[in-house]
């Protein structure tokens, strides 16, 4: 089932909200099997650039092609079908508050799966195993902290064993030995459905644990792009600055 | 007027220029327009949300049940005590249960209804889909394939066109049976006889349009609720915003068509 080649090509996205310009000219590549993460300040723009990526937003200019095709050409139901393919971990959680925990899990399945209750629920009970949150299954989002709600959240996104993720700080707000648990989690999944990730983080630990290419964006552009070590060693004031952070 | 207007657009403020104020009211229908065109293209492509239409039916029509027949009960016993006052000074008393009936079912019950269910079920949905909004769930269901207006939107839509009659009728069956107490009172008539001399002088044409213009009135609800809570932006306060907003627009929206309604009633049934 792993694929091969290019699965994420964003070119040249910009985004501007009124007069606020938050992407410029934005241009990355990501490959199967292959982990790339997007570093930055807040409000750079990182979480936008995720959104366009699945066309929940709108770029202003420049495209996005998710297996070779240009995402905004696409019907609303081949939009659909590209989106089963992408498992999207919300930088807030964003898991529904009507619906417990389980419930939460298993809406993808439900959704789109032909599961029956039984399978479903052992899949769920996997998925929440995977992420640490197996005994808190019948609670209501509302009842649970942010950490967990996050470590739902990612339970959610892995249900369908999309072959391309999107993580929006996946280790942001928990504490480091879960967050190295999540790490290891990201690594497993990877090795095993040979996915095509784009990790946002300002975790340095995690960003050199997880991935196999690092982007900068400063200023709605990715500014420096490289292994870890080689952003570590870059002579650019800002790529040091940054990186100097981690120890 | 102009708090009625901030509430058609929520970034306003009082300070903002007449002609900023025009703009955003154009602004709110040309956007309503563009919902209610998205709704539809998502309502009539199968498949159907069965299930999640049901459970939105038991939102709005059980769970309002209780306050709507509170409001008809009162309804028909206010109407009962005022008709009797006045018609008990003309010697007409023997009409007591015609007025009841003819100004229950024709307009009391429709209207008491219409806003009670406004307020209610326009207040829950424009703050449960504005929250939905702010803490992007909404987004979290568009980015697993799942289509907002069609399994949020539709069915709450749906709901309320469906159950606006039933309630009505609920309403419409609680005041006359109050109407009957109220007016038992004073002079003792069993209910069957109430009823009888209610609608000897009426037929199907007096009471079904009335009933059936209410599916109108559920229409604007749903919409009205389902808009401003999808357009919610803004936190926490912008959940309040949306809430507040749905009923006040939807009340208003409610009024407004109900005399357009009556008119054309009128007109085709004569
Ligand atoms: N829907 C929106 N409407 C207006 N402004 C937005 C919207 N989404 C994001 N922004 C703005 O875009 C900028 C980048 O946001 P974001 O992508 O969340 O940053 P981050 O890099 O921290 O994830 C922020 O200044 C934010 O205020
Ligand atoms: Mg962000």
């Amino acid at each position: 089932m792993p694929r091969e080649g290019t699965a994420v090509e964003v070119k040249q996205l910009r985004k501007s909200f009124g007069a606020q310009r938050v992407l410029s000219g934005i241009n990355l590549k990501v490959a199967y099997g292959e982990t790339l993460t997007v570093l930055g300040r807040s409000g750079t723009g990182k979480s936008v650039l995720l959104k366009l990526i699945v066309g929940l937003q709108t770029p202003d200019s420049g495209s996005v092609t998710i297996d070779g095709q240009d995402i905004a050409g696409l019907s609303p139901r081949d939009l659909n079908e590209v989106r089963k393919a992408i498992g999207f971990l919300f930088q807030h959680a964003a898991l529904y508050d009507s619906l417990s925990v389980e419930d939460n899990v298993g809406f993808p399945l439900q959704r789109h799966t032909s599961m029956s209750a039984s399978e479903r629920k052992e899949r769920v009970a996997q998925l929440l195993r995977q992420v640490g949150m197996e005994e808190h299954g019948r609670k209501m989002p509302a009842q649970i902290s942010g950490g967990m709600q996050k470590r739902v959240a990612l339970a959610r996104a892995l249900a369908l064993e999309p072959r391309i993720l999107l993580f929006d700080e996946p280790t942001t707000g928990l504490d480091p030995i879960t967050a190295s648990g999540i790490d290891e989690l990201i690594l497993q999944v990877q090795k095993r459905q040979g996915n095509a990730s784009i990790v946002v983080t300002h975790d340095l630990h995690s960003a050199r644990t997880i991935s196999d290419r690092l982007i900068l964006v400063l200023e709605g552009q990715a500014v420096a792009e490289g292994s870890y070590d080689e952003l570590k060693q870059s002579q650019d004031e800002f790529v040091s600055r940054f990186m100097a952070q981690a120890a | 007027m102009h708090s009625v207007l901030s509430n058609l657009n929520s970034r306003m403020t009082v300070f903002d220029t007449p002609k900023r104020v025009a703009y955003s009211f154009f602004e709110w229908f040309g956007e309503l327009g563009v919902f209610c065109a998205r709704l539809l293209r998502s309502a009539v492509a199968p498949p159907y949300e069965g299930r999640e239409l049901l459970r939105q039916m038991d939102e709005v029509g059980t769970k309002s049940l209780p306050l709507v027949a509170a409001a008809g009960a009162a309804t028909g016993a206010v109407i009962a005590l005022q008709t009797h006052a006045s018609l008990a000074r003309f010697g007409a008393t023997s009409l007591i249960p015609a007025v009841i009936f003819h100004s229950l079912l024709e307009e009391s019950g429709p209207i008491i209804t219409g806003l009670m269910v406004a307020g209610r079920v326009g207040a829950a949905i424009g703050a449960e889909l504005g929250s939905m909004k702010v803490t992007e769930q909404i987004d979290a269901m568009e980015a697993s394939a799942v289509d907002p207006f069609k399994y949020l939107v539709a069915t709450r839509v749906v709901a309320c066109v469906l159950m606006m009659p039933l309630l009505t009728l609920s309403a419409d069956l609680c005041g006359v049976l109050t109407g009957w107490l109220m007016t038992s009172l004073t002079d003792p008539v069993s209910l069957t006889l109430f009823v009888d001399s209610g609608l000897r002088h009426a037929d199907f044409n007096d009471f079904l349009p009335p009933t059936f213009k209410t599916l109108v009135f559920g229409l604007i609800i749903g919409v009205i609720a389902c808009f401003q809570g999808m357009r919610t932006r803004g936190g926490a306060t912008g959940v309040g915003k949306a809430a507040t907003g749905s009923v006040v627009l939807s009340s208003l929206f409610l009024v407004v068509a109900d005399v357009l309604l009556v008119k054309i009633i009128l007109a085709l049934f004569p």
